[in-house]
């Protein structure tokens, strides 16, 4: 993955943005608060596959994207 | 032949059998130096390695070599020096030849703040009796001549600190003397098995499913690296891991003149020339997780224009051959080792981009937990209930880290 298409500013280098981690979806199902606590701080789904995560866009517009992306080929498969 | 041939013990392959004392899940550095030494410290020898691909596929084959023990916190000064003395000896030991070749580590600082860090890591090194001594300008010219001191106009050096037993070793070289030594004494290596599930009696985990079949084992260890997150959520074990792809690369051959590992942390890469000649250099992780082993161009270039403001030299050097490694990358920098909450199922990971000089310290610390069933001092403070304690190790001496 060289580049993102940003929604405002168009495809811009990788370099400009900043991986501002995953949407975790396993943590929300724990019922045990400090458990589900414990989950959101320390854990990651680490997916081999699909996934949607954020990133900012640092020297662009400053706006952060929902980004699906697949991490067992680093492509992206779509941006909101 | 050469001598490199000789000084090798063959690797005596075998056929799994149904079940183990111990199976051990992957097939690199640190899942055949715990089988080693299990068999040669604690007579444990009826030990299973289930491999997915070859021997040293994985990251063990990937890395950039670096042993070192120059680290910030003590807990893992201490762990790497360890591992560093079984490296030291491991030739003689093995009889197998590892290119083990001491050369010392340059760390240089370009601000007053990285030269703040490197005055700390030579007292806490000292302080722990690891040498580590501070250099100025003008020793790291001595020790590094073909050094651009004004790092290009934007990356002037200020200082280094120089870790004096730094050392390379042939990297497959080291996976299989460990795979030569287990095999000798017993242990089965299995090649091209990959595990596909965990078998549970309940909550313990009490063997592996693999494609040819399952394999009943008293302890199943994973030594995984890459795909961690998913052999440990066959156990359902969820870990404080994510994977990042790391790149590195060698030039043609030089002639041999760099004699020290050159490294900058503002920089974020290293750089050691090989037996052949060759410049092997590295830097830090890529920022977004991802299962790829594709070399990115945009990784090079980088690394290409980082490296070359401080060893211009490199300007006239052709990148000859790139690989990419998958780093298990912890939530603190720091390596995991041990029990992981579910009986019968251990755990070595997070060895990020730190994993290659830990092979024999790793090894020989998880067959003694795996032996005696208690976790030896020297790791027992890089266990995953470490998180849940609230006492995360983030070590800043990382190799690729900030």
């Amino acid at each position: 993955m060289h580049e993102l298409e940003c929604p405002r500013c168009g495809r811009r280098p990788l370099d400009e943005f900043v991986f501002g981690g995953e949407r975790r979806t396993a943590s929300s199902g724990i019922a045990d608060p400090d458990a589900r606590d414990f989950d959101e701080v320390w854990i990651f789904d680490n997916p081999d596959g699909p996934t949607t995560e954020r990133w900012f866009h640092a020297a662009g517009c400053r706006r952060w994207l929902t980004v699906r992306r697949d991490t067992s080929t680093d492509t992206v498969l779509g941006i909101a | 032949m050469s001598s490199q041939v000789e000084t090798l013990q063959p690797i005596v392959w075998h056929e799994p059998r149904s079940s183990y004392d111990v199976v051990i899940i992957g097939g690199g550095g640190h899942g055949l130096a715990t089988a080693y030494y299990l068999a040669t410290r604690h007579g444990i020898t009826n030990v299973a390695v289930l491999e997915a691909d070859y021997i040293a596929s994985g990251n063990t084959g990937r890395n950039t070599t670096i042993i070192r023990a120059n680290y910030a916190i003590p807990e893992a000064i201490r762990f790497y020096r360890r591992s560093q003395v079984l490296y030291e000896g491991l030739e003689a030991e093995t009889g197998a030849e590892i290119h083990y070749r001491k050369k010392g580590h340059v760390w240089i600082a370009h601000s007053e703040m990285g030269m703040r860090t490197e005055r700390g890591r030579v007292l806490m090194n000292q302080a722990l009796g690891v040498e580590t001594e501070l250099l100025t300008p003008e020793d790291v010219k001595r020790l590094v001549p073909q050094i651009d001191l004004t790092g290009g106009g934007r990356y002037p050096v200020f200082g280094a600190s120089h870790h004096v037993p730094a050392a390379t070793a042939r990297h497959d070289r080291v996976a299989w003397a460990f795979a030569s030594g287990a095999t000798s004494r017993g242990v089965h290596v299995v090649q091209h098995r990959a595990v596909t599930g965990l078998l549970r009696d309940g909550e313990r985990v009490v063997g592996v499913e693999t494609g040819a079949g399952l394999i009943r084992a008293g302890v199943v260890l994973s030594a995984v690296g890459g795909w961690v997150s998913q052999v440990a959520g066959m156990a359902g074990v969820r870990l404080p891991v994510r994977t990042h792809p790391l790149h590195a690369f060698v030039t043609n051959d030089f002639e041999q003149g760099l004699e020290k590992i050159v490294a900058s942390t503002e920089l974020a890469c290293y750089v050691s020339q090989t037996e052949r000649g060759q410049m092997l250099i590295g830097a830090e992780f890529d920022s977004q997780p991802s299962f790829t082993r594709i070399s990115s161009f945009d990784a090079l270039r980088s690394y290409a224009y980082k490296i070359t403001s401080l060893l211009p030299f490199l300007r006239n050097m052709r990148i000859l051959r790139t690989w990419a490694g998958l780093c298990d990358i912890s939530a603190d920098f720091s390596p995991i080792m041990g029990d992981t909450g579910v009986d019968g199922f251990l755990i070595t990971t997070g060895w990020g981009t730190w994993g290659f000089k830990a092979i024999p310290a790793g090894g020989e610390a998880l067959a003694k937990r795996i032996a005696t069933g208690r976790v030896p001092e020297l790791i027992a403070s890089f266990g995953l209930d470490r998180f849940r304690q609230d006492l995360a190790m983030a070590d800043q001496a990382s190799a690729g880290t900030r």
